[in-house]
């Protein structure tokens, strides 16, 4: 400090006071000068002008430049626990929709659930999911969903609607009258309680399940051969020799993502194991499942029984039993015999018949092949699809005598999906209290009087045991979102518990889980474990089965007749992996996903076998009806049985919404019954033209590899003389890669992905599971049909040999991460370019839409935007969106990380690169190296058959790098010298060539 | 001066200077007759319904064109590629023939590289319709900027974008250097002040001193020499758009020739096309005779023939190659679903342009003028025989599709007509439609002998 007198300190501190404060506000003087700055500035030179005038030019070009009005997010003003900005939490749940089982984690970002992953806890599922698991998530955003209660068409409160209800279902119980309360299956033992306590307060209530896919006959023919009505549990891990007739146990069987990772065990040949299980499959239409088989053999399904028996019988006269005499088998079955003869113990023979009889029969043959403790369980019960068809029909009938006083009718949809809907609707009107609980907009609602909708699953509490002894929970992952409330905390309400269906949940679990547990002391720690972990797996066995009763098995045996003529033609009416039964129509996501046989989305049609095409002069797409059914369009399958003809249900909805609204055709009215059991086909149906035709939307066109090596294949047999059988191209390929410049070496990570095309089944589960991660847009039939889907992976099939029963052959295809990448060079304005380790990278916002780099890909995985089909562009008339995603609602779904595409650029596959990111980003706070396995793309994460391995190429000991090392691994299109990152592992077929 | 006995005169009529003058500017002068004042109308029409094709495209986005996952170019990039082609004949004219000290040049040199310019402009609109975000289209160009992004020099597209800027600019100031003497004619026969005015700007004070004319010649010669090699270069970049890519039918190092000769033959069948028009309707057959129109039909002859020596190369190619993508590709376009393309294209191209070989179909202005048509037809089927069925049958046949245009598609494409003909109907009446100064100056040499007529 310089040297300063001073009289005072005051003196001194004023001064240094004066010199470093500003001048305040409104000060005259103050005022004054910035006057005269102001002044000195407008009077400025030429100088100031040109730098005035370019900072003018600079600015308006940065503000006209930006495309986007900026939106501002307000940050949370009391941060919620639990929550960071921008990190996802994960929430234990459970998918059940009264068809299909999951056991998931739910991706919550900011409060929202965003995407649905497999929950590697459960050892039902084991970490897989199924696509309509994986699509559930934009359900919960459906535009559709029931926002109020309602009474007589009107908003009401939850007050009122509760004193309405209870003081009409007061008045039943005064005059005994009957309410029935109607369920799909319930396998959730809290709901079970709470239904109890219903059915306490309300002592004339009755609780009828009903099943839109029936079990019903399986159920009936375990009763007479086990004395119980139950479903086992299936092993296909264990068997040797697997034969399914019409059992589509991978696509929508049962519990087919359970099955699916059984299965695959014994077919992946990756840990070297070189054996495998033969698959034959017997269908008339051709399914998922029957398309993976060794061996499919074509089969009416009005002759199946007949076989089944004929099996049966053969198998009896082997072992030296009696054999019946019975009407000659259609197809072959004394070599199907000997082969599972030589399985015996390890074999599993499973029918998709409803036919108690038919069932009964399967239950014989397995019996005399001693499947039943290995391959088949009767101490574990399969607990979904317990409903009795019979049931069913009966109320009906009393609704429509008048003998039905209320209804409660909990998650099911009659009014659309019961066969005699009309009757249903009819008999619906005589009920005085008629009470729907849906989540969704259905056509039931229409026709009750009061609505009281209930959570989406993501918003509830729930539990289930989907088999004996594997309990498993679901939790809320968000707050409703509408003025919805549990379907079970309205029955406990109506019976007046006024406890939330929590509370309630938690003490069903205090009282009869926690005797279970084992490893826990208080009933807090377990309910955190379990709500934590999702699933709660006690290892209980069912008792009460008797020892196998063949009187009527054998009775069944010697009644069987020939139940249709030879030139009958058979309908099979059969539910797909995407909408199933019709429940899930009214999300984009399913209707747009292609079905793995015939690549159709966006409504369904009648499958006919080329020849009968032919028979009966049908083109595709034309428009014919099947014993007077709404009219639907003609699709030519190969592989399809002669004589059978099928169709897909849970299409034709009414009241579902924006897009299932109109969307093919309600064919549940052609359902039969069949002693009892509803029989989902039909023979000697008559098939007649109407006339015009109806575009069918399908996203693959041409069927025949042309004779190129795109999907390698080979037999066990070869497989085990020689590793290479089937690609021995590859040799030859990489004997010619030679090439000018360096290889691109990639120092540290360096990504690739390997599919074993052995363990992929075609389910589809990976294309929503992609949609859902990475914001792909819908765009709807009429874009479908135009070539103009959007999804990132896609599942190639062709179709090899004979058109009439060829084999099917099915590949994945995403973006392959060429290190050679022809579209990076192609791009005028690097849109998208290579990083450094290994990722072939789109930037969005540098794309200008030239689409060269789409022309220039071998692999055709790129996608251009057509249209704004996603809300992210500026201009109105961009906008395509038939499937209502551009919603408020329904855009919550999207995800965070991920760019949402605008109009006129070209997206693809990242190899879902902000996973890599955030778990990169991980490991480096962690200070450690990622490990193998830790990055999961969504594909691979929902894959239930374990076909699609990522990982680090740089590692020589990650699976990826294994997989890469494998003499079945091939890289599609290698010769054209793009070194993709993307393996193929060939397929084997268990077969005799 | 010394004139050959045996070459037909180039100018006929005995002219001299001054008729020449008098007969080149009568179409600029007075008023249009009814003919132009219906053609501007149905070029304007034209015009209006590529505008309106236009909005739609930019408004709806290129989903209202018919293209698909598989096929991302179709008449966009075919209708870019005919134009460019169409482009070549005046250049090729004024500069390369040049070279070749062909006289008979000088009568169509004017009107030829007034619609290369054209041409060029109407090419020139589909790189940037076809962009999915055609407002950030200045990404193509390497600006500097904050962000420090640069664009991608190895793409062929990028190539393009400088070939025909370069092309366009060199042919522009070319034509226009060419014209000055001319301007400074049309200003000293203006009688109207504001004319005057306008074509002495124009002029750049021309005076047609020995300097000026010295400076002119030198400048012309300079800018001939840089106009040549741009010649050969612009299609061989735009050929490039294909031959560096991987995709079988594309992937093909014939194309650079291929592409050149063909440009030179379409551009040649459309200088044909509008020049047998205009010489009738502007009363030029004295000036642009049959020896002109002869001239251009054997340089069809040669073009026409290298593409189909080109056509059949590549299909042996395809078979030697072993590739078979390759020979899939080729079947294709000759017996796939687009064969109908492919056998126009054929027809057009290969077997109607040996019809000039007679000399009698050579000197029918009816047939030169059809045969130009086809050759105009045959050269636009062949860019979308290579570009559609290219695309539509590539490797995976899993992703194999089909193209239908749309109404925008269409209406982008008579818009560039719309274009062409309305800026070629008022190039007609604002300059010279023939180099004045350039047939005086082979006028002694390549005329009828002006003494001739004054003996009789």
């Amino acid at each position: 400090m310089e040297n300063k007198y001073f009289k005072s300190l005051e003196e001194l501190s004023i001064d240094i006071t004066r010199e470093t404060s500003e001048k305040p506000a409104g000060d005259k003087q103050f005022i004054l000068e910035m006057q005269q700055e102001v002044k000195k500035m407008t009077s400025g030179t030429r100088r100031d002008f040109l730098k005035a005038f370019g900072f003018t030019i600079a600015s308006a070009a940065i503000a006209t430049s930006c495309e986007q009005p900026v939106r501002k997010a307000i940050p949370f003003l009391i941060q919620p626990e639990g929550i960071i900005p921008g990190k996802a939490n994960y929430y234990a749940s459970s998918f059940f929709d009264g068809i299909d089982y999951g056991s998931v984690l739910v991706k919550v970002r900011d409060g929202r659930p965003i995407k649905i992953e497999g929950n590697t806890l459960s050892s039902i599922t084991k970490g897989g999911t199924n696509a309509r698991a994986q699509a559930s998530v934009l359900s919960l955003y459906d535009n559709e969903r029931h926002k109020f209660p309602v009474f007589d068409g009107q908003e009401t409160t939850w007050e009122q609607a509760d004193e309405k209800i209870i003081s009409q279902l007061n008045s039943i119980k005064v005059k005994q009258g009957k309410v029935v309360l109607l369920s799909p299956t319930v396998i959730s033992p809290s709901t079970k309680a709470a239904i109890d306590e219903f059915v306490a307060a309300y002592p004339g209530t009755e609780h009828i399940q009903y099943d839109v896919l029936s079990a019903s006959g399986m159920l009936k023919a375990n009763e007479k051969t086990y004395g119980k009505a139950f479903i086992p549990s299936y092993r296909f891990e264990k068997a040797e020799m697997i034969v399914s007739f019409d059992a589509d146990f991978l696509g929508t069987w049962l519990s087919p993502v359970e099955y699916t990772k059984q299965y695959i065990k014994n077919r992946k040949l990756t840990s070297g194991q070189g054996r495998m299980s033969r698959h034959i499959h017997f269908e008339g239409a051709m399914s998922l499942t029957g398309s993976n088989a060794d061996h499919r053999v074509q089969l009416k399904p009005s002759q199946q029984k007949l076989v089944v028996a004929n099996l049966l019988n053969v198998l009896r006269g082997k072992m030296g039993m009696d054999a019946a005499f019975l009407p000659a088998s259609p197809v072959e079955v004394e070599k199907l015999a000997d082969e599972l003869m030589q399985c015996k113990g390890k074999s599993l023979v499973v029918s998709g018949s409803n036919d108690a009889e038919e069932q009964m029969l399967v239950n014989a043959v397995n019996h005399l092949l001693e499947s039943y403790g290995t391959t088949i369980l009767t101490d574990v019960h399969t607990k979904i699809r317990q409903a009795d068809d019979a049931r069913m029909d009966a109320l009906v009938q009393e609704m429509n005598d008048g003998k039905v006083d209320g209804i409660i009718i909990f998650d099911v949809n009659p009014a659309y999906d019961y066969p005699e809907r009309e009757k249903f609707i009819e008999g619906l009107k005589k009920v005085g209290l008629s009470v729907a609980m849906p989540v969704l907009d259905d056509e039931t609602s229409y026709h009750v009087k009061f609505i009281c909708p209930d959570h989406h699953y993501l918003e509830a509490w729930n539990d289930f045991e989907p088999m004996t002894g594997y309990y498993s929970l679901a939790q809320p992952a968000i707050r409703p979102i509408f003025k919805t409330r549990a379907a079970q905390e309205s029955l406990l309400r109506w019976s007046g518990n006024s406890a939330d269906f929590r509370t309630y949940m938690a003490g069903v679990w205090e009282q009869k889980m926690f005797t279970k547990a084992t490893a826990e002391i208080s009933f807090t720690d377990f309910w955190n474990k379990k709500v934590h972990d999702g699933v709660f797996e006690t290892g209980e066995k069912e008792s009460g089965i008797n020892s196998f009763n063949g009187d009527n098995a054998f009775a069944a045996l010697n009644s069987i007749k020939v139940e249709s003529s030879e030139d009958s033609t058979d309908l099979v009416l059969y539910t797909n992996v995407s909408v199933g039964s019709g429940k899930h129509a009214n999300n984009p996501w399913l209707q747009e996903l292609p079905d793995p046989v015939s690549k159709a989305c966006w409504g369904n049609y009648v499958a006919i076998s080329p020849r009968l095409a032919i028979e009966l002069n049908l083109k595709n797409e034309e428009l014919i009806s099947v014993n007077g059914s709404p009219a639907l369009p003609v699709l030519i399958q190969p592989g399809q049985e002669y004589k059978t003809i099928a169709v897909a249900l849970g299409y034709g909805r009414e009241k579902a919404g924006v897009p299932a609204n109109g969307v093919g055709q309600n064919l549940f009215g052609l359902i039969g019954k069949d002693a009892e059991n509803k029989k989902y086909w039909l023979s000697d149906v008559n098939i007649s033209t109407t006339g015009g035709k109806h575009p069918i939307a399908i996203t693959q066109s041409h069927h025949s590899m042309e004779g190129r090596a795109i999907i390698r294949e080979t037999t066990l047999e070869a497989y085990l003389e020689n590793p290479q059988s089937g690609n021995e191209v590859r040799l030859e390929i990489k004997e010619h890669l030679k090439s000018m410049y360096p290889k691109a070496e990639f120092d540290g990570l360096h990504w690739g992905m390997a599919i074993d095309l052995n363990a992929c089944t075609g389910c589809n589960a990976c294309v929503v599971a992609c949609s859902a991660e990475n914001n792909v847009p819908v765009v709807g039939k009429e874009q479908v049909i135009m070539a103009r889907e959007m999804h990132w992976i896609r599942i190639d099939r062709y179709y090899k040999g004979d058109p009439d029963n060829p084999e099917i052959l099915r590949q994945p295809v995403m973006c392959q991460h060429c290190d050679n990448a022809p579209c990076e060079n192609v791009c005028p304005v690097a849109a998208t370019t290579h990083s450094n380790e290994g990722l072939n990278q789109m930037a969005y916002n540098r794309c200008i839409g030239t689409r060269y780099c789409n022309n220039n890909c071998p692999y055709k995985v790129r996608r251009f935007n057509f249209f704004d089909y996603t809300g992210a562009d500026t201009m109105k008339g961009n906008r395509y969106d038939p499937a209502e995603m551009t919603t408020d609602l329904r855009r919550m779904v999207l995800n965070p990380d991920v760019t949402v595409r605008a109009k006129g650029v070209i997206e693809k596959c990242s190899f879902c690169v902000q996973r890599i990111q955030e778990k990169k980003l991980k490991a480096k706070t962690e200070n450690r190296m990622l490990r193998d396995g830790e990055v999961v793309p969504a594909c691979a994460q929902a894959c239930p058959a374990e076909a699609i391995v990522f990982g680090n190429l740089n590692d020589k000991e990650s699976m990826v790098s294994k997989y890469f090392a494998d003499q079945r691994n091939y890289h599609l299109l290698e010769e054209l010298h793009v070194l993709p990152s993307v393996g193929y592992l060939t397929k084997v077929k268990n077969k005799t060539v | 001066m010394y004139v050959s006995p045996i070459r037909e005169p180039l100018i006929k009529g005995g002219k001299d200077y001054s008729q020449v003058t008098k007969d080149i500017m009568a179409p600029m002068a007075g008023k249009p007759s009814i003919y132009w004042y219906v053609g501007i109308a149905i070029s304007g029409g034209a015009l209006l319904f590529g505008a309106w094709a236009t909005f739609v495209t930019v408004y709806y986005g290129i989903g209202s064109w018919g293209l698909n996952k598989t096929i991302g170019w179709a008449w966009d990039i075919t209708n870019f590629v005919w134009w460019v082609g169409i482009g070549h004949a005046g250049t090729f004219i004024s500069a390369i023939l040049l070279l070749f000290r062909q006289k008979w040049r000088t009568s169509i040199n004017r009107s030829a590289e007034a619609m290369t310019l054209i041409a060029i402009a109407c090419a020139g609109f589909f790189p940037l319709i076809h962009m999915g975000r055609i407002v950030l289209g200045f990404f193509i160009f390497p600006y500097p900027n904050t962000r420090e992004l640069w664009v991608n020099f190895n793409s062929p597209l990028l190539w393009d974008v400088f070939a025909l800027t370069t092309y366009f600019l060199v042919s522009l100031i070319f034509w226009y250097v060419g014209l000055i003497p001319d301007i400074g004619t049309v200003r000293d026969k203006a009688k109207n002040k504001i004319r005057k005015a306008i074509y002495g700007f124009l002029s750049f004070g021309w005076t047609g001193s020995a300097k000026h004319w010295s400076r002119h010649e030198t400048v012309s010669l300079i800018l001939a020499g840089l106009a040549a090699p741009l010649v050969l270069s612009v299609h061989t970049i735009v050929s490039f758009d294909f031959a560096t890519s991987v995709i079988p039918g594309w992937h093909t190092t014939i194309f650079p020739p291929y592409f050149v000769s063909g440009a030179v033959f379409s551009g040649f069948a459309m200088v044909l096309t509008l020049l047998i028009v205009t010489r009738k309707a502007l009363n030029l057959e004295q000036y642009i005779t049959k020896v002109h129109i002869e001239s251009m039909t054997k340089i069809i002859i040669l073009t026409g023939s290298i593409v189909g020596i080109a056509y059949i190369t590549e299909f042996f190619m395809a078979w030697y190659s072993g590739v078979e993508y390759e020979q899939y590709a080729f079947m294709n376009r000759a017996f796939g679903p687009y064969a109908w393309a492919y056998w126009i294209m054929m027809t057009c191209n290969v077997i109607t342009p040996q019809l000039f070989w007679f000399k009698k179909i050579r000197t029918n202005l009816v047939a030169v003028f059809i045969i130009s048509i086809f050759v105009n037809i045959g050269m636009w089927f062949e860019r979308f025989v290579i570009i559609v069925t290219s695309l539509h049958r590539d490797y995976l046949p899993s992703s194999w599709t089909m193209y239908t245009p749309t109404m925008a598609e269409v209406g982008l494409y008579v818009g560039t007509f719309g274009l062409f003909f309305t800026l070629f109907m008022v190039f007609i009446r604002v300059f010279p439609v023939i180099a004045i100064a350039e047939v005086k100056s082979v006028l002694k040499s390549s005329s009828d002998e002006k003494k001739h007529t004054h003996h009789e």
